[in-house]
């Protein structure tokens, strides 16, 4: 067979992004179509699958856990948020300039990230542990609480201890993706604003502000989807109690798909969950095209 | 005269109450953030330091602040454990990490090229195509992909896990690695090509050198993402023999194996987080090259 130059280089091409096609094919396209398709369907691990056509989704109205999953997933989202965010900005506002050492902090601040969220999870609920946990005894030691903690095993405190340590592990990665907004821009701007006699409040609403806006944005986008995908937390800190009080949506999922065996119902719930991710990215990519 | 005296005297003393008034800031800078770094490193400290207490004083109620002995009976304990020991489990990670690292090197190596430098039919179409699963949270397939990995026998594997973890790290690796070759200009592979050279040959012999950073970033981040990763390796493995570390602790936690034996899972955590952390610190440019490249730029 003789093909001209052109047919050749367009062949190598081709083979050089087949087994990367392959790839996605198999493990993310086909299992996509997959999910859409069982979640028609009445379908446990072993024995005979059957179409039930929307009944898994008429389900989801009834299942009064997979309301609260939903509920409690976004309410974890909406205060783990802000946290995480604040405490990124003024790690990020204290790490800005290179003054000496200042690697040494950025770096360790980001530490924790590159730290498994389940061995971070581990390590948290030991030392929030109410007879051999640090917390306690630091609390106790300085009289600040008359008897050891439950932290882990009232719903309230439950959420805001997990929250601290979520804010722990991931907030360094919100600090980078500040920093970096903040180092695109110019002093300049702060000089002829200090020139004018503007104080640090004026400065951070009328200069630093709008002019990280897609850096901000995309740091909430990211820490936003992360939320509510989360998983690990709850399964090793609380095991999804106290009362079933903290069963995030892919934990809900987990359960039903894999200690239940119900996959069809899990597929109609990751297909909701999917939707609403799609929608959290598609709002990312339309705030992060916006041309300056 | 004693005017100009009297206001250069002004002037000097004001400048230095401004210099004072910046050296003071950057102390107290440097205050809050020595603070802060002190309760970063904290837990990662305090688990340290009760992983090389004795066995019994790190079951102690209330817990002890410093340990009275320095031992390493823990990680010894940590070597029989269970029912294979922890080194079964370091091993099983290690294997799933390395495949991943090897897998998603080459094929975002070979297909970053290709989508780079040649032009063939349908190549946007299959670009977005890979790209658009970075929408797609893994979660939301997990119950389709189970199911394939078990229909071909590859559920309890070291292999299947991997697998599923390359999937995973691809839409990134991709998209970095074509971002690398586009970043070399294309007079360097003229002339070669001129020569005759095969596109593997150029690929192999000229291109990889140039990219090698971008390879970096790709395999830390396959490296660190495979060996931290929970939900996955929880729901593909089911054999005790075959979890990899994360999931070896969980079982630790929850006393599967009799008493909660706290030491030694401080062992276990210091064990799993070394490797991340060692890596990450040598080779930290790379990392937020990729944190950079992969978050902001798409």
């Amino acid at each position: 067979m003789n093909l001209t130059w052109t047919q050749r280089r367009k062949l190598t091409g081709l083979l050089f992004v087949t087994p990367t096609v392959a790839f996605v094919t198999v493990f993310f396209i086909i299992p996509l179509i997959m999910t859409i398709f069982m979640s028609f369907h009445d379908w446990p691990l072993f024995g005979e699958r059957a179409f039930t056509g929307l009944e898994n989704y008429q389900e989801l109205g009834k299942d009064r856990q997979y309301r609260k999953s939903l509920d409690f997933t976004f309410r974890y989202t909406a205060l783990v948020t802000p946290p995480i965010f604040i405490l990124g900005f003024i790690l990020a506002s204290l790490v800005r300039h290179n003054i000496r050492y200042i690697g040494v902090f950025r770096t360790i601040f980001f530490l924790p990230v590159v730290i498994g969220l389940g061995v971070s999870s581990l390590l948290w609920t030991w030392m929030l542990d109410d007879r051999i946990g640090v917390f306690n005894k630091i609390l106790l030691d300085l009289n600040l609480v008359p008897k050891a903690q439950l932290f882990l095993g009232r719903p309230n405190t439950a959420m805001n201890v997990i929250i601290l340590s979520v804010v722990w592990k991931t907030v360094g990665f919100t600090m980078i993706l500040l920093l970096a907004g903040l180092q695109a821009i110019p002093d300049e701007l702060y000089e002829s604003a200090e020139v004018d006699g503007a104080g640090y409040f004026r400065k951070l609403i009328y200069i630093t502000l709008p002019l990280m806006r897609r850096f901000i944005a995309l740091a909430l986008i990211l820490s936003v989807i992360g939320s509510v995908l989360s998983f690990d937390q709850f399964y090793i800190m609380t095991r999804g109690g106290p009362r079933n009080s903290t069963i995030s949506i892919v934990f809900w999922i987990f359960n039903n798909s894999f200690t239940y065996f119900k996959m069809g119902y899990g597929a109609a719930m990751s297909i909701v969950l999917l939707g609403i991710l799609v929608a959290l990215t598609g709002l990312q990519l339309y705030v992060l095209r916006e041309k300056e | 005269m004693t005017a100009t005296v009297i206001d250069a005297q002004a002037e000097r003393s004001q400048q230095e109450i401004r210099r004072l008034r910046q050296r003071t800031l950057l102390w107290l800078r440097y205050v809050i953030l020595v603070v802060l770094a002190l309760l970063f490193l904290f837990p990662i400290a305090w688990s340290f330091i009760n992983s090389l207490k004795l066995p019994a004083e790190a079951l102690a109620v209330p817990p002890t602040y410093l340990p009275s002995e320095i031992s390493l009976k823990n990680y010894d304990e940590l070597t029989t454990y269970g029912k294979i020991g922890i080194a079964q489990h370091v091993y099983n990670s290690t294997v799933v990490a390395l495949i991943t690292v090897a897998g998603s090197v080459i094929l975002s190596t070979l297909g970053g090229y290709g989508f780079a430098r040649f032009d063939f039919p349908a190549k946007n179409v299959l670009f977005i195509m890979v790209l658009s699963t970075l929408m797609i949270p893994f979660q939301s397939i997990l119950i389709p992909l189970f199911v394939m990995i078990v229909q071909v026998d590859l559920h309890d594997t070291l292999f299947g896990l991997a697998l599923v973890y390359i999937t995973f790290q691809l839409p990134f690796g991709i998209f970095l690695m074509r971002n690398s070759f586009l970043a070399v200009p294309h007079e360097i592979e003229e002339s070669a090509l001129l020569d005759g050279c095969s596109s593997l040959s150029i690929l192999y012999r000229l291109m990889l050198r140039l990219v090698l950073p971008g390879i970096v970033t790709v395999a830390i981040y396959a490296f660190i993402n495979s060996w931290n990763e929970f939900l996955a390796a929880l729901i593909f493995m089911s054999d005790q023999d075959k979890f990899t570390l994360p999931v070896f602790l969980t079982t630790i936690r929850y006393g599967i194996w009799g008493d909660v034996n706290w030491g030694a899972l401080q062992a276990g955590v210091i064990v799993s987080i070394v490797p991340s952390l060692a890596i990450f610190l040598a080779l930290q440019r790379y990392y937020m090259d990729g944190l950079m490249g992969g978050a902001v730029k798409n």
